[in-house]
Parts: C-alpha cells; sequence; structure tokens
C-alpha cells in the first residue's frame, strides 16, 4: 500500500472514529457536575457488599468476570513474551562476574527504599478492599520492589532471590485459583464470581466478602508474573549472547 | 481544584507532546516515565487514587524499564 493510500485510508477511519466520539460524548454528564448515575448505583452496591473501596468492589465483584479475563490477557502477554524471550538455539547463557560500580548513594536509597516498597506492596494488597489500590497495583509494586535490589546491589543478587519456578508456579495457580473461585460461587448457588461468603462488617479488615480473596490472588498473580516477565528480558540483556560470529550475519536479520 | 486540574491537564499535555518529540527511544523511555508521573499527579487531582496507583507502577516504572531493555538489547554491537 503506497503512502498515500495509506494516508487517505487512516484519514476515512479517523474521521469516522471522530464522529462517533463527538456523538457519544455529547450525551455524557458534564466534566465535573454532580449527575453521576454510573457512581450512584456500584457505591451503592459496595455499601450493600460491605466493601469500603468502591472501585475494589467493581473490580472484583459487581464485574469479577471483566477482571478475570484481564487476568487472563496479563497470563497471555507475559506467556507470550517469556515464549519469544527464550535464548535461542544460537545463543548462549554467559555467566557474568559482578562487574561496574555502583554508586554508594543509588546503593543506601535502594536499600532504604527496597524493604519500603515491599511493604507498602503487601499493604495495597492487604487492604484493597478498604483504601485505593488492590491487587493489581500492590502487585506491580512488589515485582517492581524486588528488582530495586538490581539497582541497589547487582545482577546476582536479584538472581539470589527469585528462583524463576516458584513464580511460574503462582503464577499459574493464582490465574486457576481465580476462575475456581469463580466456580464455587457458582456452585455456592450465587452465580460466577458473585460474592456469595459472609460479608463481615463495613470498613473492617474481613469484610467485603471474595473482594480481599480476590485482591489476594491477583496480588499474586501480578507479582510473579511481572517477576517472571522482567527475569525475561534482564536475562536478555544480561546474561544471553550469541555463540560465535559466524552465525552473526543469520543472526542479524532475526534481530 | 478546578485550578489544579487545568494546571495538570496542562503539564500532561506538555508532556506527552515531549514524549511524542522525543526521537531517541532511549530518550522516549526517560520522558515517557516523566508522562506517567504527570498522569498519576492528573488521576489524583481527578480524585482517582486506585488508577493513579496503576499509572504509577505501569506507566512510570514498568513500560519504561521494558523499552529501555529492549532498546539496550537491541543496540548492542553482535
Amino acid at each position: 500500500m503506497t503512502r498515500t493510500a495509506r494516508c487517505v485510508l487512516f484519514l476515512v477511519a479517523a474521521a469516522v472514529v471522530a464522529g462517533f466520539f463527538v456523538a457519544a460524548a455529547m450525551h455524557m454528564p458534564p466534566f465535573g457536575g454532580s449527575f453521576h448515575p454510573y457512581r450512584d448505583h456500584s457505591v451503592l452496591a459496595a455499601l450493600r457488599h460491605a466493601t469500603a473501596n468502591a472501585v475494589s468492589s467493581v473490580n472484583f465483584d459487581q464485574r469479577g468476570l471483566d477482571t478475570l479475563i484481564e487476568e487472563s490477557i496479563l497470563l497471555g502477554s507475559i506467556l507470550g513474551s517469556v515464549t519469544l524471550l527464550r535464548p535461542q538455539p544460537d545463543e548462549e547463557e554467559r555467566q557474568i562476574p559482578d562487574s561496574g560500580t555502583i554508586l554508594p548513594s543509588t546503593k543506601l536509597v535502594g536499600y532504604l527504599v527496597l524493604p519500603l516498597t515491599l511493604v507498602v506492596g503487601i499493604d495495597l494488597v492487604v487492604h484493597g478492599h478498604l483504601t485505593p489500590g488492590g491487587g493489581f497495583q500492590g502487585g506491580v509494586i512488589l515485582a517492581t520492589g524486588i528488582h530495586l535490589l538490581y539497582v541497589a546491589g547487582s545482577f546476582r543478587a536479584v538472581e539470589g532471590i527469585r528462583p524463576l519456578t516458584p513464580y511460574r508456579l503462582a503464577e499459574a495457580f493464582a490465574g486457576a485459583a481465580f476462575a475456581c473461585l469463580g466456580v464455587a460461587t457458582l456452585i455456592a448457588g450465587g452465580g460466577f464470581l458473585a460474592d456469595t461468603i459472609d460479608r463481615g462488617t463495613f470498613a473492617q479488615l474481613f469484610s467485603g466478602g471474595t473482594v480481599p480473596i480476590l485482591n489476594g490472588i491477583v496480588g499474586v498473580a501480578v507479582a510473579s508474573g511481572l517477576v517472571v516477565l522482567f527475569a525475561s528480558f534482564l536475562d536478555q540483556e544480561i546474561l544471553v549472547r550469541r555463540e560465535d560470529r559466524k552465525n552473526s550475519d543469520k543472526g542479524t536479520a532475526r534481530s | 481544584m478546578t485550578a489544579i486540574i487545568a494546571i495538570s491537564l496542562i503539564l500532561v499535555a506538555a508532556g506527552g507532546t515531549a514524549v511524542v518529540l522525543t526521537y531517541d527511544p532511549e530518550r522516549q523511555a526517560v520522558t515517557l516515565s516523566a508522562l506517567g508521573v504527570l498522569l498519576t499527579i492528573l488521576f489524583v487531582a481527578l480524585q482517582a487514587p486506585d488508577v493513579a496507583l496503576s499509572e504509577l507502577g505501569v506507566g512510570a516504572a514498568v513500560v519504561p524499564l521494558m523499552i529501555m531493555l529492549t532498546v539496550r538489547k537491541l543496540r548492542r554491537p553482535k
């Protein structure tokens, strides 16, 4: 397709999208106003289900199926990236000596912030049904927090605290646990991922029914999934080298 | 509050433009990370702390890191 044809195709498509977008936006409640029909319904439902964080209630209770699908998308994309990034036949993993110097200030900040980040991450997962945050946010912060050790310490130190097999298993089992909990609530008679178990007292740690359980499951899934993802990226960057230069012209075409 | 929202919207627009105008992908990862922080501020101003936390984790840390690692891997002389 020529450049002109592509431009024309883009402009026509963009005009159609823009038309529908404007038409849809015309019927939206005005920005900054007090008319929020969706909020009124979802906050009421969250209160009925004793979940203090209405956003978590929407994510894991009122729209649990959507989150299950998001979780599957994350699982699928991590699986795809890990498959693409695994060492190829003409590449080999080398053992690297710890080299390079790290600024003492970087080291200090890294080691100070590392435990803090892990605590914040766990807090976000555990209190996801009460305060802003939740399994996804906490999981991302936990996974990135672990890699502060790479910034402050060394790649070897990171490898030491993340033997990959447990993380891979955790990612898979957490994904399965999400679906299994959905089936369990279905059997219990409430419908798929319905909030059927005891909801407890509003704003207490043990409240919100299935929401904190799903938060924990998603926290484990996201944290371990991202650790596996980072591991394959970092391994490609640090460990994997092409075996010899004879194959290099064959290899360049692919890379 | 309206002033804070207006300022953060302008900052996000400026940050987005800066990302588009950064030609070198390695530098673009850094400007993208800065845009993530600006978006986080905007989401907090719009009273969406949950989304702000996601944006801070994914937009400001995870995505720029993966871009940086990919660009470095591709740039390395064989």
